[in-house]
């Protein structure tokens, strides 16, 4: 049990006191430098401010962000968590962030209601069936628990799901992840920004930055719309933003910006506990703590910075949605959102070390970046501290588009790009 | 649904289009360096605002040009290929 519920409890026991901390305490004024700058206040950015405080000792860090706290795409994903990958590097670096997500209460000491639901990556084809052999081959290799599993399986695990041959296209079998998970995805952004924020990190919302400094090809400082901040290390992590950031810097990535759209249904009781993606259908669908169906599908067929939301979307998601789950036919679509989803030409992200010195980059994240909140953190936090690339995270360098070294993770989106 | 228009096939469905990408100057494969064509090849504007790219219709496989407005979603403008670069052959190879 997370460390705040337990001091809930035993507090308003003894003293009939029921009120909770502040989970934050602003910081107005900006001050001239910092040791690290981050751009974002995003669950990454945060998770970086966060790692840096607790395992480098370093708390002169500002965080900055345009918005407010956590509200673009941690705001905006669908909460799934797994490491079933198909590379090697995506399985190894999901497989690190899984087990950081176990303990994330605990250590953030705020509930991110991390419950592990069994994921299952449904296959329509042959040739879906072949690759989820193949992904479950390499997990169990490096060791994440994955496996294929057939028809009859799949429907005594998860009842609610039909996989009748009376259907357009009929389930032949599933890629079974059991430890696939859903938390709650601002409660993670919140501890972490909570967390930082009591050893020293500040946290600027409503400050939009409008101009990086570089001298000798050396980041040395931004410019806000509050004043001119010096920083000694500048981290960007701004998701759909990459692009327009990074240009600031005068970096061009290999990145373009798609929207992803997602819907939630009105609130029911429980009747999904498992997380159920089809690839071929492009469809994935599992339900909330609060009894609300989440579901998502393909990003949009075009790039746009927008989070607008459309018809052809719902329409094609519910087509494919209403054959897995036919009871879906009587819920109502309560709302529906987009994030801008950082596409690179390998599903892969983009992170760590930048031509630019002391400026560093977290990516390119397209579809994967929520379930990488805790890894990234981590490893971006000691490479900004060691100014050297973690080897977790050398595959994911910018440079491997030089050296046509890619990742080619197409495990990456469970429906496609 | 959105509708596109085709400079061929005149205003069809969105849906019966696919998307290209950003037009961007080619460099000359024979004397440009390895960066300079690994940077051609992966990295893009990705501009926030209004572009030139090519959009393919894809039922009659008709490659055109679109000028689009990639903030608030909009088409501005659509043509052939050979009246873009026409028009803009001073900036383009």
């Amino acid at each position: 049990m997370p460390f705040a519920l337990l001091k809930y409890a035993a507090r308003s026991a003894l003293k009939g006191d029921h009120a909770a901390d502040a989970h934050f305490h602003w910081t107005p004024d900006l001050k001239p430098a910092y040791d690290v700058v981050i751009i974002g206040a995003g669950g990454h950015g945060l998770a970086v401010a966060y790692y840096l405080a607790t395992r480098h000792g370093i708390t002169n860090i500002a965080v900055l962000d345009k918005g407010w706290l956590a509200g673009g795409n941690t705001a905006r994903n669908t909460t799934i968590v797994r490491a079933n990958y198909l590379t090697p590097e995506g399985v190894a670096f999901y497989k690190e962030s899984v087990n950081l997500f176990r303990s994330l209460s605990n250590e953030l000491d705020i509930n991110v209601m991390y419950t592990e639901r069994g994921h299952f990556t449904l296959a329509h084809t042959d040739a879906a069936l072949n690759t989820a052999r193949w992904r479950a081959e390499v997990n169990t290799h490096m060791g994440v628990a994955s496996e294929v599993i057939g028809p009859d399986e799949i429907k005594r695990l998860c009842p609610t799901l039909n996989v009748s041959d009376d259907v357009h296209m009929p389930v032949l079998g599933a890629l079974y992840h059991p430890p696939g998970a859903i938390a709650r995805h601002d409660a993670v952004a919140w501890g972490y920004a909570k967390e930082a924020m009591r050893r020293g990190v500040e946290v600027h919302t409503q400050t939009a930055v409008n101009k990086i400094l570089v001298e000798n090809g050396r980041a040395i400082g931004v410019e806000t719309n509050r004043g001119t901040i010096h920083a000694g290390r500048i981290v960007q992590a701004v998701a759909g933003s990459s692009s327009v950031v990074a240009s600031m810097a005068g970096l061009k990535l290999p990145i373009r910006t798609i929207p992803l759209q997602a819907c939630v249904s009105e609130p029911v009781k429980p009747i999904l506990d498992q997380i159920v993606v089809s690839g071929s259908l492009h469809v994935y669908i599992s339900q909330s703590a609060r009894g609300e169906m989440v579901m998502g599908g393909a990003t949009d067929a075009y790039g746009l910075y927008s989070t607008r939301s459309t018809l052809d979307f719902k329409e094609s998601l519910m087509a494919h949605m209403l054959e897995l789950f036919p009871f879906m036919g009587e819920l109502k679509v309560l709302r529906q959102w987009a994030g801008m989803a950082d596409m690179t030409p390998d599903f892969s992200p983009v992170m760590g070390l930048t031509p630019i010195e002391n400026y560093f980059i977290d990516a390119g994240w397209g579809t994967w970046g929520f379930k990488a909140t805790p890894v990234s953190g981590v490893r971006m936090a000691e490479c900004v501290a060691t100014g050297r690339q973690p080897d977790l995270l050398k595959p994911f360098a910018l440079d491997r588009f030089r050296s046509f070294d890619l990742v080619g993770e197409k495990g990456a989106a469970s429906v496609g790009h | 649904m959105k509708i596109m228009t085709c400079p061929v096939n005149g205003p069809r469905n969105i849906s019966e289009f696919a998307w290209g990408g950003e037009i961007k100057p080619q460099p000359d494969p024979a004397t440009c360096t390895d960066a300079e064509w690994t940077d051609h090849l992966f990295l893009e504007a990705n501009t926030a605002g209004v572009v030139s790219e090519w959009w393919l219709h894809t039922p009659t496989n008709t490659w055109f040009v679109a000028r689009r407005n990639t903030v608030t979603d909009e088409v501005l403008e659509t043509m052939t290929a050979d009246t873009f670069f026409s028009r803009r052959s001073d900036t383009l190879r």
